[in-house]
């Protein structure tokens, strides 16, 4: 087995290049891979297709650094402030750069990273009939279900095959090999649909550790393309049994960033003026060590012999 | 009677919505908490479904910012993937949803995704998430909203969640079944009545009059004719609400 451990600098510049498509986050609100989110826009990658179907404010910031032009996605925003202001002015102010929506439900995009992920020529549907999303959204189409006898609609979702997912777990070994616990939205379907799996781990274990318990494996090695060791990559954002959810910071996020101005300085102060996530760690200090999560309520031992 | 907030009412009163043993997405704030007192007074087997992946007994005991904190994940029924979770809806096996939205129209439709034309929105909201696949595909959509007349307008923007549609008939022509079965607001309770499917005033909250709420109404609300007073907070509700909301952010 090779051996795929990076630094998060190296991997963001190696995999992620300008004009392709990148699934940052895709397990909801929780391990959005926020620390990835801030080095391509330190590496000032652009032209991206961000695929996420509610990764918080890290689509928000990413459009407001100029990165992405496109958004494959659910819901864009902030959940602590609600509305995502760069997104906002992508589409409402004149002087902002446009941003192409692919406009989904939670639903749809999950299908369309499972049709991706499968193999599947498209994922027809039922859910979000009757929703305007279908004229919003022309990469989908309105069929009839061939195996129905009173022509009953379908919705027909195109695959997702991103070029880049990364993915935030609690811990991987030096190969690759991962576990992650907790819900995890559609990102094994995003895994498994990308040309390239980046993996952020919270912890780099032995690989005894992952082999242990191949239930948990979220991806296998094999299919992962590096593995970074980045603690409290999701931060602001949760990861089960390491941290909580930093609510103070998304809200001054939303505060600072509902002018151009406002958004530069909190920019410059958090992203560009830093020098990697270690330094942004410090930065947040005690900030950050008090959202580490301390308590134990471990699992029942899983007995796996074969005899 | 005990004192009760306005917020507390429309907890009590979506929380009458839940029936015992019914699969309920419960969404976050106003709802999960209907669902935590549901669960305490008369629905004690009615399930809690998450959109991330998450299915539970009852709700976290922990404050929640978003459906996928770390209180939501210890001691879950069920941490999974979202397609688990949301087939259920396409397999017909959710009961009831809850959903907010910036607006919604005299048929139930909800627009949480443009003001204005969408190839030119005058505001671009934050879309859909797992709202339009809750109101599509649950037996019974609930809609909670802040009773305003730019907010229950004569016909939404854009329908991210569909209602009624147009009413009548098109909803079931659109492939769906199911539909809005209460809009509870900040004044009172909207229910579908007719065969068009029009929501219409069914249940008022003490201290508003029919007229106040006609004129915060976007359309010509018609009433039912049979509306009733919403019943205020039994003193079992309030103490149920008050076991979960100990800090008292709804008072």
């Amino acid at each position: 087995m090779k051996k795929k451990i990076l630094p998060l600098k190296d991997a963001i510049a190696r995999f992620v290049v300008a004009n392709s498509s990148v699934v940052l986050g895709a397990v909801l609100e929780p391990d959005v891979p926020f620390a990835a989110t801030h080095e391509i826009i330190r590496q000032g990658i652009k032209g991206l297709n961000v695929i996420a179907p509610i990764s918080d404010a890290s689509t928000d910031m990413l459009i407001g650094a100029g990165c992405c032009n496109e958004v494959t996605g659910a819901w864009v925003g902030n959940v602590s402030g609600g509305l995502g202001h760069n997104y906002r002015r992508a589409f409402e102010d004149p002087d902002a750069a446009a941003v192409k929506l692919h406009d989904h439900s939670n639903f749809s995009i999950a299908m369309a990273l499972m049709a991706g992920a499968y193999g599947m020529p498209y994922a027809p549907i039922r859910s979000i009939l009757g929703s305007d999303i279908t004229k919003s959204n022309p990469d989908m189409m309105m069929a009839e279900n061939p195996f129905s006898d009173d022509r009953e609609p379908v919705i027909l979702v195109p695959p997702l095959v991103p070029d880049v997912a990364v993915v935030v777990v609690q811990r991987a070994d030096v190969f690759g090999n991962n576990h992650h616990w907790g819900s995890r939205g559609v990102v094994q379907e995003a895994a498994l649909a990308a040309e390239n799996v980046i993996v952020l781990a919270n912890e780099i274990v032995e690989p005894g550790v992952i082999a242990s318990d191949p239930s948990r494996v979220l991806v296998p090695g094999y299919l992962v393309s590096a593995v970074c060791h980045v603690p409290a990559a999701a931060h602001p954002s949760p990861q089960t049994g390491c941290w909580k959810r930093d609510n103070a910071f998304f809200g001054d996020y939303h505060a600072e960033s509902r002018s151009v101005e406002g958004f530069d300085k909190w920019l410059q102060e958090w992203i560009l003026g830093v020098e990697d996530h270690a330094a942004y760690c410090q930065k947040l200090g005690s900030q950050l060590e008090d959202l580490r999560i301390t308590g134990s309520n471990l699992a029942a031992p899983t007995n796996y012999a074969a005899g | 009677m005990t004192d009760y907030s306005i917020q507390e009412l429309m907890i009590i009163a979506s929380a009458r919505e839940i029936k015992d043993g019914e699969l309920v997405f419960v969404g976050m704030r106003l709802p999960i908490t209907a669902y935590g007192v549901a669960r305490l007074t008369h629905a004690p087997d009615a399930v809690g479904l998450f959109e991330c992946g998450v299915a539970r007994y009852a709700p976290a005991t922990d404050m929640l910012y978003t459906m996928g904190d770390p209180p939501n994940q210890l001691n879950a029924a069920w941490t999974t993937g979202l397609i688990p979770v949301m087939s259920q809806l396409q397999r017909g096996r959710v009961d009831a949803g809850f959903i907010g939205g910036a607006e919604v129209d005299r048929y139930g439709n909800v627009n949480t995704s443009y003001i204005g034309d969408f190839n030119n929105p005058k505001i671009k909201l934050p879309g859909s998430g797992g709202a339009a696949d809750i109101a599509a595909m649950s037996k019974r959509l609930l809609v909670i909203i802040n009773h305003e007349q730019r907010r229950l307008v004569e016909k939404v923007d854009f329908v991210t969640s569909p209602g009624y549609l147009d009413g009548g008939d098109s909803r079931a022509t659109a492939g769906l079944k199911g539909g809005p079965s209460a809009i509870i607001t900040d004044l009172a309770i909207l229910r579908p009545y007719g065969p068009d499917n029009e929501m219409h005033l069914a249940s008022l909250h003490q201290g508003h009059s029919v007229e106040e709420v006609q004129e915060k109404t976007g359309w010509n609300l018609k009433v039912l004719p049979q509306m009733v007073e919403t019943p205020p907070p039994s003193a079992e509700e309030m103490a149920a609400l008050h076991e979960i909301d100990k800090e008292g952010f709804w008072r």
